[in-house]
């Protein structure tokens, strides 16, 4: 689950990381009394799981109350790369004197970590990466040694950062470790004026395999932000991700269901035909996960057909044949689109011929994951 | 031959007291797995009947590791319990660990990662679906009765597709196919199994099937293009994935313009991987570099 910058930085205080929370208000009514309340001057930021808010109008500086809240009304519903602004946060504008990057990260490819640091902050990390590459440090950490004292120094030298910075960096590793996060980035990270350093910014990203960890960490999740029939999954527990086309999609496996959005795409190009969804119903498949399933994607006003694409490992298919035949008698009238289903592993004939008898006028059966593509996306149009 | 597991592997099964660790060893036996023991904290000297054997159950791998000399375990424990367990199978010394348990948290599969490669130990997933030899043993979840022996390599970092392929190579057979598994850290590589695969005599061409996410596959490829001889066909899932989104599996996600399938595809046709469209399209690939063993046709192990 990626955070909103207000969201990473309530846990950045957790962990006494110096920043100033601000204010965090969705009507720029109130504006005027936060802007008063933190000194008047105030930067506005739209909140945002995205990168690019700047680039993109969605942080301004307001000099005065009135002026928080003109920039806030412009702010509040604005688009960013696809995400709608229903919060902006309200932070006292700083006295900067340098802007620094800092974060840790999975090293997906070490299978470790790393600590990446900057002392040109303040602009996107890739751009620097690009323009001047010789002003990146990149600090491999061991995972079961940590960032002690020595560690940190080692990131801090490495960086070009002021000595005293050790102890941020020690409580931005606390962050990374003691919340379960994949990601933890810091841009800026400033020196102000006065010397003190201050986390400006705050992107993290903790590890959905770890929230049984941290019953806390549920109050981040912004289901209004999301779409809702990814709520509605959610609910479900069902795997579940909107795409904008008209074929529906549920396979078993998230790599099969990939594969299948692919070969669906494949298929319709020539008419322009995407799916709609991603939905993977694991290895189970019951009827009622099925039906659950089914019934998500067919309140998709966008779904035209439905292509289920089961192969039977564990699973066997005539388990997965009664599991849509009952779903589709759950469901009843609301079943209303034509189904493409082809399946193929253990018990494959026995699940053909279930459907076979059914004999559901919604229903056909293709043999082979291609063929079976193509009849989808057709009748996806 | 085979790569990581062969005939004379001594498996034990951390977890197999519990419902999926026992419905898979039991399978796991089925397909001529010597399975050795179980390991249950608490239920040391219990034993688990199956169709033909009583398998004893040990308190610890320590125990079973002297008791029985196994050297491959497979985990099935839930995720909380997950890095103990692998950090025991590591201290007892077992040379190779296949972790089926889907959901551990990753800063936990960093520790035992890194505990397992100081002490040389393999690791094989998390989440992910095991390796089979076919027709020698099978460690893992992968269905027995899709294909038989061989001499195709598959590497795959989805189960599912693992199956799917198999099921599409059935008349050619496989000397190992090894699910990776498509979290962030994984104990074995592309890399590693490619590299395996290239040193083993029995294999004579290979399949590598890979999804969004990282840059493993673009690791891979350069890998191949310095040192792989023998015939490699692709697969990438995920083109239509958006950006930002987990599709599945907790690594599959493409970050802004990094992780993509596309770049992986490029970057495999540029190693000269030919990478197919489809699943069918690249098993038809691989028919055009390989032709059927006549003497190996698939053989089914009886499922249970």
């Amino acid at each position: 689950m990626d955070l909103m910058e207000y969201q990473a930085k309530e846990l950045f205080a957790r962990h006494g990381v110096p920043v100033t929370l601000g204010r965090v208000i969705d009507d720029s009514a109130d504006a005027a009394a936060a802007a008063a309340e933190l000194g008047g001057r105030v930067v506005v930021k739209a909140q945002v799981k995205t990168g690019g808010r700047g680039k993109a109008g969605g942080v301004k500086l307001a000099a005065t109350p009135d002026e928080a809240v003109a920039k806030a009304s412009e702010i509040l519903g604005m688009d960013i790369k696809g995400h709608t602004v229903r919060r902006v946060l309200l932070a006292p504008a700083a006295d900067i004197a340098d802007e620094y990057y800092l974060s840790f990260l999975i090293d997906r490819a070490n299978r470790e970590y790393l600590c990446i640091s900057s002392t040109e902050g303040g602009v996107e990390i890739e751009e620097v990466a690009h323009t001047n590459p010789d002003a990146i440090a990149k600090v491999p950490i061991d995972p079961v040694v940590g960032v002690d004292e020595a560690k940190a120094a080692e990131i801090v030298a490495a960086a070009g950062f002021p000595a005293e910075a050790t102890s941020v960096v020690r409580r931005l590793w606390d962050v990374f470790i003691a919340e379960d996060a994949s990601l933890v980035e810091v841009n800026p990270l400033v020196r102000l004026s006065d010397g003190s350093l201050e986390a400006l910014d705050g992107k993290v990203t903790l590890d959905d395999n770890a929230a049984y960890r941290h019953p806390d960490h549920a109050g981040f999740t912004d289901h209004a932000a999301g779409d809702p029939l990814e709520a509605a999954a959610f609910e479900k527990g069902l795997n579940y991700v909107k795409l904008d086309g008209s074929v529906g999609i549920i396979g078993n496996g998230a790599g099969l269901v990939m594969s299948t959005l692919d070969v669906v795409a494949y298929a319709g190009s020539q008419y322009g035909v995407k799916p709609a969804n991603f939905l993977d119903i694991g290895g189970g498949a019951s009827a009622e996960v099925m039906a659950n399933g089914l019934g998500i994607i067919l309140s998709d006003p966008q779904v035209r057909s439905v292509f289920v694409n089961v192969f039977g490992g564990i699973t066997a298919c005539d388990a997965v044949s009664n599991g849509i035949v009952q779903a589709l008698e759950l469901l009843g009238s609301r079943a209303d689109k034509p189904l493409v289903v082809r399946l193929d592993g253990n018990n494959v004939e026995e699940g053909r011929k279930i459907l076979a008898q059914a004999n559901h006028p919604l229903v056909t059966v293709v043999d082979t994951m291609d063929g079976a593509a193509a009849l989808a996306a057709e009748k996806g149009l | 031959m085979a790569i990581f597991l062969t005939e004379k592997s001594r498996v034990v099964i951390q977890g197999m007291t519990g419902s999926e660790g026992q419905k898979h060893t039991s399978r796991m036996l089925a397909a001529g797995t010597e399975v050795v023991g179980g390991v249950t904290p608490g239920k040391g000297g219990q034993s688990v009947d199956f169709a033909k054997r009583s398998i004893p159950v040990y308190g610890s791998c320590a125990d079973a590791v002297n008791a029985t000399g196994a050297d491959v375990s497979v985990v099935f424990v839930p995720p909380r319990f997950t890095k103990g367990a692998v950090l025991e199978a590591v201290d007892a010394g077992i040379p190779l660990v296949v972790v089926i348990t889907e959901g551990v948290p990753v800063h936990d599969t960093a520790a035992f990662f890194a505990a397992a490669e100081a002490n040389g130990t393999r690791v094989i997933g998390p989440n992910c679906p095991g390796i089979i030899s076919p027709g020698l043993a099978n460690a893992g979840i992968i269905p027995a009765d899709i294909a038989g022996p061989g001499r195709i390599g598959l590497v795959s970092k989805s189960g599912t597709l693992t199956y799917q392929m198999m099921y599409e190579l059935r008349d050619f057979g496989f000397s190992s196919a090894i699910g990776i598994g498509g979290d962030p850290i994984i104990g074995t590589t592309h890399i590693d199994a490619l590299q395996a695969f290239q040193d083993d005599p029995d294999t004579d061409a290979i399949v590598m099937i890979g999804e969004i996410g990282g840059d493993a596959e673009e690791r891979a490829a350069s890998f191949i293009k310095e040192n792989v001889t023998k015939p490699v066909v692709g697969y990438v899932a995920g083109f239509t994935a958006p950006e930002g989104k987990t599709m599945g599996h907790a690594g599959a996600i493409v970050s802004g313009s990094s992780g993509t399938a596309a770049a992986k595809q490029e970057a495999l046709e540029a190693a000269g991987v030919r990478v197919g469209k489809t699943p069918t399209e690249t098993a038809d690939l691989l028919r055009t570099v390989l032709t059927p063993t006549p003497s190996a046709p698939p053989t089914v192990a009886s499922l249970p």
